[in-house]
């Protein structure tokens, strides 16, 4: 990963130098699950340390579940190895993982209590009963629910069942907890105060977590780092800013959030800097990339709409890029507004701005002609 | 205003199409289920005589009020006192409860095997288990017959191999009538087991499994508690019929193999005993239908126990 790159993340455990001898947590070499022919995991190598939160990110029927189901032992892998702690686990059964799972429909057991669902996993270790009830009552204390010890599933909410599955899953202390779709079946708003007080459990109890989700908002929010997955591989893995900021490709960049992607043609390259011509070359714009590219290659260019900045007057600074268009739509949220800018070659861009300041009109209407800018260091440039 | 009279009486239609189609299938029941019992029920209290009806009536209107019903219960009475009947409805007990069993324990890897099927294979299967429904009953037993006799399939392979040097004697044995109601009854075990089983959710399975269940306790834990309404269901459709049950053990056991069955088609038709016969079918219900008012208020005290 590229040193300049990396931002400050507070959450983001301390990484240790890719140099260092220092074994990573969960080791997973070349892994592979094959069905019926069809590769559903690709060759899959991921270093995860411990007490890190990670997040799988892909879309349906990418691999990323059959990914989890294997760490879990739910799933036998075609080949490859998954190492724990130094340990190679691939041929454990899921029964003497020190792993645990929270399912995405939470695979409550129906016909027992709270209480018992969650003493499951330690009434197949043979603790002392005395103990069971202690540490049921502690988990369940921690994730608030005391005073439900005695109900059954089909007698919770939802948000409810969610925090019964964590306990069940959390109550054996793993040394590493699964979570799939954690937060999928929730609503909107509990979603979002559960994914906060997920942070603060995962911070307070230390255990690594692995989530699986199709949700790259839910992704960035929990996540220390991330794994993009398509068709059975990894395409980016970084912290939620090296993959917002500095995508690896049209994928990863679509895959999250808005963005601009303008087709351009390289006509100058120096050292990190490029200079490419777009807009049905009306335009130009300098970049930088670490990326090998020579002159006369195609290239993607891309930028989030909230880089963008929209004005009716040409921008003085020469070192900003710009492009000239009318105002096609626009929308009003409240905190920010979107507008959709129709450029000369009639590629519509996308412009985010925050409304800093209160005031009932806007100062850029429908159709009128304004003018893009962003700088240069806004740019990204992606080769596929 | 005409608009809503008609609105009006469109619900009032409504609501007596809904009343129709709830009093209807009550009426059936009420009309060719409880009327017959009842007059069963009724003729258990008489004596027997030799005429047409067979039995002494019950309500006489020459008589005061009080004396207006004139049953008895030496009926009941003969019952106890007859060895004859307590070995039947034991015996009919024990063979039903056995059959049931053995029902359970071939019935539920079917069912579960089914359930777990590619939906093709699964229709297929469950094809084979409702085929043979498609020849008679009476068939099906004859045919058995033809199995087991001495001169049958299996004793003639048997002897051409030379595993045994003379028949065995399989008909007329309380085996047959084992086998020959396991193999009546088999599918109304598997039918409400599969309904059960297919909607069994396997990422149970998982989860318990990945709290450290192994597959034998994941299966003791998980599976079946989660399936026992299906057990219960296919168990009950199994005894009930098997308990009553007259063309199996007539057809296929020996002398040794009474049951309830044939002791009630003797006293009706061989000894034209209605009263007594009656009494006995009374009590056959009574064993039948208590067992399952006591366990449909267990189910309902402990399902108000959960909320």
């Amino acid at each position: 990963m590229d040193a300049n790159h990396k931002m400050n993340n507070p959450r983001e455990p301390q990484v240790s130098d890719s140099n260092s001898n220092v074994q990573s947590f969960i080791q997973i070499q070349a892994l592979s699950k094959e069905f019926n022919g069809f590769k559903a995991i690709d060759q899959i190598n991921l270093d995860i340390n411990k007490g890190e939160l990670f997040a799988i990110l892909g879309g349906s029927g990418c691999g990323k579940s059959t990914l989890l189901r294997m760490l879990a032992g739910l799933e036998t892998p075609s080949s490859g190895e998954i190492l724990l702690d130094g340990e190679d686990i691939t041929d454990w059964p899921a029964y003497e993982r020190p792993i645990n799972m929270m399912f995405q429909s939470y695979a409550l057991f129906p016909h027992m209590t709270v209480e018992k669902n969650v003493a499951y996993g330690l009434q197949k270790e043979k603790i002392p009963q005395s103990e069971i009830d202690q540490r049921v009552k502690n988990i369940l204390d921690l994730v608030q629910l005391g005073t439900f010890s005695k109900r059954k599933p089909d007698r919770l909410s939802g948000g409810e069942k969610q925090r019964v599955a964590l306990a069940r899953a959390l109550i054996k202390n793993p040394k590493l907890l699964l979570l799939d779709e954690p937060l999928a079946a929730l609503d909107k708003k509990l979603r979002e105060q559960t994914q906060f007080e997920l942070i603060k459990l995962q911070e307070e109890l230390g255990v690594t977590f692995i989530v699986v989700t199709h949700d790259q908002e839910e992704a960035m929010t929990l996540a220390s780092r991330i794994a993009v997955m398509k068709a059975g591989k990894f395409v980016q893995i970084g912290s939620p800013t090296e993959i917002y900021e500095y995508p690896k490709n049209r994928f990863v960049a679509d895959f999250f959030g808005a963005i601009n992607i303008f087709d351009a043609l390289v006509i100058d390259q120096d050292d990190t800097q490029i200079t490419a011509t777009f807009d049905q070359s009306a335009l130009t714009l300098k970049a930088y990339t670490d990326k090998t590219i020579n002159i006369g290659d195609k290239v993607g260019i891309a930028v989030r709409p909230e880089k963008i900045s929209i004005s009716k007057d040409l921008p003085e600074d020469s070192n900003l890029t710009t492009s000239k268009g009318i105002v096609w739509d626009l929308a009003y949220y409240g905190n920010h507004s979107i507008y959709r800018v129709k450029t000369e070659s009639g590629q519509i861009v996308q412009v985010s701005t925050q409304n800093q300041k209160r005031s009932s009109d806007h100062l850029v209407e429908w159709n009128d002609e304004v003018y893009l800018s962003w700088e240069q260091n806004s740019s990204i440039v992606l080769l596929d | 205003m005409a608009e809503s009279m008609t609105n009006h009486q469109q619900a009032f239609g409504d609501l007596l199409w809904r009343r129709i189609v709830i009093v209807l299938p009550y009426l059936w029941l009420i009309l060719f289920f409880l009327v017959p019992f009842a007059i069963v029920f009724k003729i258990s209290f008489s004596d027997p005589i030799v005429a047409q009806p067979p039995f002494t009536p019950l309500f006489d209107q020459s008589q005061s009020f009080l004396n207006w019903f004139q049953g008895s219960l030496n009926n009941y009475l003969f019952l106890l006192e007859d060895n004859l009947y307590w070995v039947s409805y034991l015996r009919s007990i024990k063979v039903a409860f056995i059959s049931t069993i053995c029902c359970l324990l071939l019935g539920y890897p079917m069912a579960y095997y089914i359930a777990q099927s590619a939906p093709t294979k699964r229709n297929v299967l469950l094809m084979l288990i409702i085929l043979p429904f498609w020849t008679s009953f009476l068939l099906r037993v004859y045919a058995w017959m033809g199995i087991l006799s001495t001169n049958g399939i299996i004793n003639s392979v048997f002897l051409w191999i030379g595993v045994i040097d003379e028949p065995i004697q399989m008909l007329y044995t309380n085996f047959a009538v084992y086998l020959g109601i396991v193999y009546t009854y088999l599918p109304f075990m598997i039918l409400p087991l599969y309904a059960n089983l297919e909607r069994l959710d396997l990422n149970l399975h998982d989860a318990a499994a990945d709290l450290g269940g192994k597959p034998l306790q994941v299966f003791w834990d998980i599976t079946l508690p989660v399936s026992l309404p299906g057990v219960i269901a296919g168990s009950l459709l199994v005894f009930i019929p098997a308990m009553g049950e007259f063309v199996i053990p007539a057809l296929l056991g020996g002398l040794d193999s009474l049951m309830i069955g044939r002791t009630l088609y003797d006293e009706f038709f061989v000894n034209r005993d209605w009263p007594l016969a009656s009494a006995v079918a009374s009590i056959l219900l009574l064993i039948l239908v208590l067992p399952m008012v006591l366990f449909q208020r267990n189910q309902a005290k402990s399902a108000e126990e959960t909320s």
